[in-house]
C-alpha cells in the first residue's frame, strides 16, 4: 500500500493528477482510491486529493503521518499538510508560490521561499520544481501538474513510471493538449 | 475490468444496473454528480430507456418522481440533505400513499459541514418519515447496495432513503462494473383513486400498516448482508456509514480488537441483530457522524431488554457532537476506550501559513455586480440580502456586498422583513438564476402583493455554477444536452407584477450603476437582471495588463474589488495573466486609466 497526498490550491489541477496516479497504477493490476475536495474550496481555496493505492487502505483520506509522498503544487499547501507525511516520507513541490486575495489586501508578508527553506530545515527528502520557469516555457500555469508528476515519476516515488504517465497523456486527454502535456512531463523530470 | 468510479458515479451505475427508468433532482454539494453521470450516459446514447431531469427544485423532483412511481417505474431523485427539508412536503405524505416502482431517495449528507448550510442528519429524517434508510459505508459497497434499496422499496411499496455522504460521495474506488439486472416492465398508472389520493381515513389505515412493517424490517434487517458482527471481547464499537471505514483504519492502526457492529441500515434498526452485538458486552462506544442515531437506538435496546450494557457515544461526551469524523480522532477515542497507549500527536507546522478564504473567481461577472450596487448605494443605508451560490462569496472583503444568507430563496424574503423592521432602509435581495427558480418566484410574488419597497438583483450568468454547471430554466438547455425554451426572467418578473425591471451587463460598470440608483428609487418592488455569462461558460476575452509609467501604484484596484488576479509584486501592481479574464472592471476603477489591454499580450 503506498498513499500519495497532492495539495494546492482550487483551479490547480490536482484532480486530474490524482486520477493519472490511480489510473496508472490500476492498470498495472493495483486497486486505487482517491478523494477529491470538491465544493466551495474549489474557488481559490486549499484543496487537496488523497491517493491510496494497494491493499489494506480503509478510509477514503490518508491518515496523518501515513503519506508516502507529498505533492506540492504550491510551497505554503505542501507545508500546510505537512502532518500527513510519513517519517522517511519524500516531498516534490512547485516553488511558485500563489499569493492569496487576502494578502494583496494585507500584506501578510506571504513568501513561498519561506516555505521552501521551512521544508528543508525539517531534513524532509524535498525536491523543488521550479514552476515559474515551467510557466514560462508552456507559456501556460495549466500543466504545473503534470511537471510535477513527470518529477515525482523521476524520482522514483511513485510507483508509476514516465513512460506509463507518457501512455495516459497520448490515450486519455484530448490531442491538442497532448504536446504541451509531454512538454510539461519531460521538463518537470529534469529537475530531479 | 475495474474502472475508476467516484462514489456518485458508482451510485449512478447502480442505479442503471437495478433498471432505474427515471432520474431527477436539483444540484447540490455533494450530491450533485450523481445526476449528472446519468445525464451523461444519456447523452451519450447509452440508456435510451431511462428519462433524466434536472428539476427546478427538489419538492418539483419528488412529486415527478411520485408520478413515474405510481405507474410503476423505478425512480431515482438526488439532492443534499438540505434539499430534503424542500422536498419534505411531498414526503411525508408519500410515505403514507406509498409506490409502484422502487422509488431511492438520494440525499446526501455533509458532515463537517463542508459545503452546506446544515449538519442535518437524513437518519433521522427516515425516523421522522418512517421511511427505511441505506448507508453505504464504501463507494463500492454504495455500488451493490442501491440495487437492495430499489428492492426493498418495490417489495414493501415504500420510499426509501440512500444516504452516502461527502467522503462517499467524492471518493473514487476501483469498481468492478456488473451486468444489469433483471428488469420488468413497468405497469403504467391503473386508477385506483382509494390508493392514490391521500385522504384522512388512507391515512390511517397506512399509518397502522407503516408502523407493522417497520417493526417486521427491525427483525428483516437484521439478516442483512451489510449490517456485520466481526470481532470479539467485553467491549464493542458501533459505527455507521463512512465512520466504519475510519473505524477499520484506525483499529488496524493502533491495533486494537474490540468486538465491531457496522449499522447499514440505520432505520429500521436491525434490533435483532444489535442484541446479538450487545450479548456478552460491558461496554459499547458508537462511533458516528451527525447525530446519535445508533446509540439512541442500542441505549433503548439496552433498556428494552434490561441489558446492563454502557452505551458510550455523544451523549455521554465520549465522542464529539459536532462536526466530521476521520481516522485521527477515532485512534484517539478508540485508544482510550480500549485501554490503550494514547497515539502520538502529530503536530501542525509552525510557520505561519496563507489564509485562503475562497473567493469568487478572477473575472467572475458577480463581482462586477456587486460592486455596481455598492457603487450606486454609496453613502446610503442599505442592506444586502444574499442567497445561495457561488455568490455568498460577495461577503468578502473588500466587496463586503453579503449581510444575510439563509437558505435557498430567503434573500427576496428576507429582504421585506428588513424593509417592514426598517422602513428608512433600501433592501436589495442578489438571487442567482438557478435560485430564482428554485424558490425565488414566491418570494416576488409576496413582495408585489404585500406592496414591500425593496429592489430584487437576480444574478443571471446563465448556469448554476457553484455545483458544477448545471442547466437551469434560463440557460436553454436540459440535464442530457437537449435544448429546451429558455424561461425569459425579465418576462416573469414582469407577469408577476414588478413595475421596475433593468437588465443591464454588469461588466459595462457605469451603465450598471444607474441601472442600480432606478431601481432603487422605484416605488414598489424593483428587479436589476444582470446578466453575463459565468467564466467557466465562454471563452475568455483578451488579458488586461497594468502600465507601470502610468500606475501612482495607489492600489486602488487591489482594495476596491479583490480580483485574484491582480497581486502585488515588489510592492507593484500587476496582472497576473494566467488568472486575468479580461472582464475589464479594473480598468473602470484606476484613476489614471493605468489598465487596458496590451498590444499582442494573449490569454494563457
Ligand atoms: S480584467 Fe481585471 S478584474 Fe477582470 S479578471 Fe482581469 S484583472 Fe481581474
Ligand atoms: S488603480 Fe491604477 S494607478 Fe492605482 S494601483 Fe491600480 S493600476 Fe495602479
Amino acid at each position: 500500500m503506498y498513499n500519495v497526498l497532492l495539495a494546492g490550491v482550487g483551479g490547480q489541477g490536482t484532480v486530474l493528477a490524482s486520477k493519472i496516479i490511480a489510473s496508472c497504477a490500476m492498470k498495472k493490476g493495483e486497486n486505487a482510491h482517491t478523494a477529491e475536495t470538491i465544493g466551495m474550496a474549489q474557488r481559490g481555496g486549499s484543496v487537496v486529493s488523497h491517493v491510496r493505492i494497494g491493499e489494506g487502505c480503509y478510509s477514503p483520506l490518508i491518515p496523518k503521518g501515513s503519506a508516502d509522498v507529498i505533492i506540492g503544487f504550491e510551497p505554503g499547501e505542501a507545508v500546510r499538510v505537512l502532518p500527513y507525511l510519513k517519517k522517511g516520507g519524500a516531498v516534490v513541490v512547485s516553488s511558485a508560490a500563489v499569493k492569496p486575495v487576502t494578502d494583496s489586501l494585507s500584506d501578510s508578508g506571504y513568501d513561498g521561499n519561506k516555505m521552501l527553506s521551512y521544508l528543508k530545515e525539517k531534513n524532509i527528502d524535498v525536491t523543488v520544481v521550479d514552476g515559474e520557469k515551467i510557466t514560462d516555457e508552456l507559456g501556460s500555469a495549466k500543466s504545473l501538474n503534470i511537471a510535477l508528476l513527470g518529477a515525482a515519476a523521476k524520482k522514483g516515488i511513485i510507483d508509476i513510471s514516465i513512460n506509463d504517465i507518457e501512455e495516459y497523456i497520448k490515450t486519455s486527454l484530448k490531442p491538442q493538449f497532448c504536446e504541451i502535456n509531454l512538454k510539461a512531463l519531460a521538463l518537470g523530470a529534469s529537475f530531479v | 475490468m475495474k474502472k475508476l468510479l467516484m462514489g456518485n458515479e458508482a451510485i449512478a451505475y447502480g442505479a442503471v444496473r437495478a433498471g432505474v427508468g427515471l432520474v431527477c433532482g436539483y444540484p447540490g454539494t455533494p450530491s450533485t454528480e450523481v445526476l449528472e453521470t446519468v445525464a451523461k450516459l444519456k447523452a451519450k446514447g447509452e440508456i435510451n430507456d431511462v428519462y433524466v431531469e434536472w428539476s427546478v427544485n427538489e419538492k418539483s423532483a419528488l412529486e415527478v418522481a411520485a408520478g413515474a412511481a405510481y405507474s410503476g417505474v423505478r425512480c431515482l431523485v438526488t439532492m443534499k440533505q438540505v434539499g430534503l427539508n424542500v422536498a419534505s412536503d411531498p414526503l411525508m405524505s408519500l410515505e403514507y400513499v406509498g409506490v409502484k416502482g422502487g422509488t431511492v431517495i438520494l440525499v446526501a449528507d455533509d458532515p463537517g459541514p463542508i459545503s452546506s448550510q446544515t449538519e442535518q442528519d437524513t437518519r433521522k429524517f427516515g425516523e421522522f418519515s418512517k421511511v427505511p434508510v441505506f448507508d453505504p459505508s464504501s463507494p463500492e459497497e454504495a455500488y451493490l447496495m442501491i440495487a437492495d434499496a430499489f428492492e426493498l422499496s418495490e417489495k414493501y411499496g415504500t420510499p426509501v432513503f440512500f444516504r452516502p455522504t461527502t467522503r462517499i460521495c467524492h471518493a473514487n474506488a476501483s469498481i468492478e462494473l456488473l451486468p444489469p439486472l433483471p428488469k420488468k416492465q413497468p405497469e403504467g398508472f391503473i386508477k385506483d383513486s382509494s390508493r392514490w389520493v391521500i385522504f384522512p381515513r388512507l391515512s390511517f389505515a397506512n399509518h397502522k400498516k407503516i408502523e407493522e412493517r417497520n417493526a417486521d424490517l427491525r427483525n428483516i434487517l437484521s439478516d442483512y448482508k451489510y449490517n456485520e458482527i466481526t470481532g470479539s471481547g467485553e467491549k464493542g464499537i458501533a459505527a455507521g456509514g463512512v465512520s466504519v471505514s475510519y473505524a477499520k483504519e484506525a483499529l488496524s492502526l493502533i491495533n486494537g480488537s474490540c468486538k465491531f457492529m457496522k449499522i447499514a441500515t440505520p432505520f429500521p434498526f436491525p434490533e435483532k441483530a444489535a442484541l446479538e452485538f450487545l450479548k456478552g458486552l460491558k461496554e459499547v462506544l458508537v462511533y458516528e457522524e451527525l447525530d446519535p442515531v445508533i446509540e439512541k437506538e442500542l441505549t433503548y435496546i439496552c433498556g428494552k431488554y434490561h441489558l446492563n450494557v454502557e452505551i458510550k457515544g455523544k451523549l455521554t461526551g465520549d465522542a464529539p457532537c459536532a462536526g466530521e469524523n476521520g481516522t485521527e480522532n477515532a485512534k484517539e477515542i478508540f485508544s482510550k476506550f480500549l485501554g490503550l497507549p494514547a497515539p502520538e500527536t502529530i503536530s501542525q507546522p509552525d510557520i505561519p501559513l496563507p489564509v485562503r478564504p475562497p473567493t469568487l473567481c478572477a473575472g467572475c461577472p458577480h463581482r462586477a455586480s456587486f460592486y455596481a450596487v455598492k457603487l450606486a448605494m454609496k453613502g446610503r443605508k442599505a442592506v444586502f440580502a444574499g442567497d445561495i451560490g457561488c455568490y455568498t462569496l460577495g461577503n468578502a472583503m473588500p466587496l463586503d456586498m453579503t449581510d444575510t444568507c439563509l437558505c435557498m430563496g430567503a434573500g427576496i424574503t428576507i429582504a421585506q422583513g428588513i424593509k417592514h423592521a426598517e422602513p428608512d432602509t433600501v433592501c436589495f435581495s442578489f438571487t442567482g438564476d438557478s435560485t430564482f427558480f428554485h424558490t425565488g418566484l414566491p418570494g416576488i410574488a409576496n413582495a408585489v402583493y404585500n406592496g414591500v419597497k425593496m429592489t430584487a438583483v437576480i444574478l443571471d450568468n446563465s448556469t448554476t455554477a457553484m455545483t458544477g454547471h448545471q442547466p437551469n430554466p434560463s440557460t436553454g438547455k436540459r440535464a442530457a444536452g437537449e435544448v429546451a425554451e429558455k424561461i425569459d426572467i425579465e418576462r416573469v418578473l414582469l407577469a408577476l407584477g414588478v413595475k421596475c425591471v433593468k437588465t443591464v451587463d454588469p461588466l459595462k460598470l457605469d451603465e450598471a450603476v444607474e441601472a442600480v440608483k432606478e431601481a432603487a428609487d422605484t416605488d414598489g418592488v424593483s428587479a436589476v437582471i444582470f446578466r453575463s455569462p459565468c467564466i467557466a461558460v465562454v471563452k475568455p476575452l483578451p488579458v488586461l495588463a497594468v502600465d507601470r509609467d502610468k500606475c501612482i501604484n495607489c492600489k486602488k484596484c487591489i482594495r476596491e474589488i479583490g480580483c485574484p488576479a491582480i497581486v502585488k509584486d515588489d510592492g507593484k501592481v500587476k496582472i497576473d495573466k494566467t488568472l486575468c479574464y479580461g472582464c475589464g472592471l479594473c480598468s473602470y476603477i484606476c484613476p489614471v486609466k493605468a489598465i487596458g489591454v496590451k498590444e499582442g499580450e494573449k490569454n494563457v
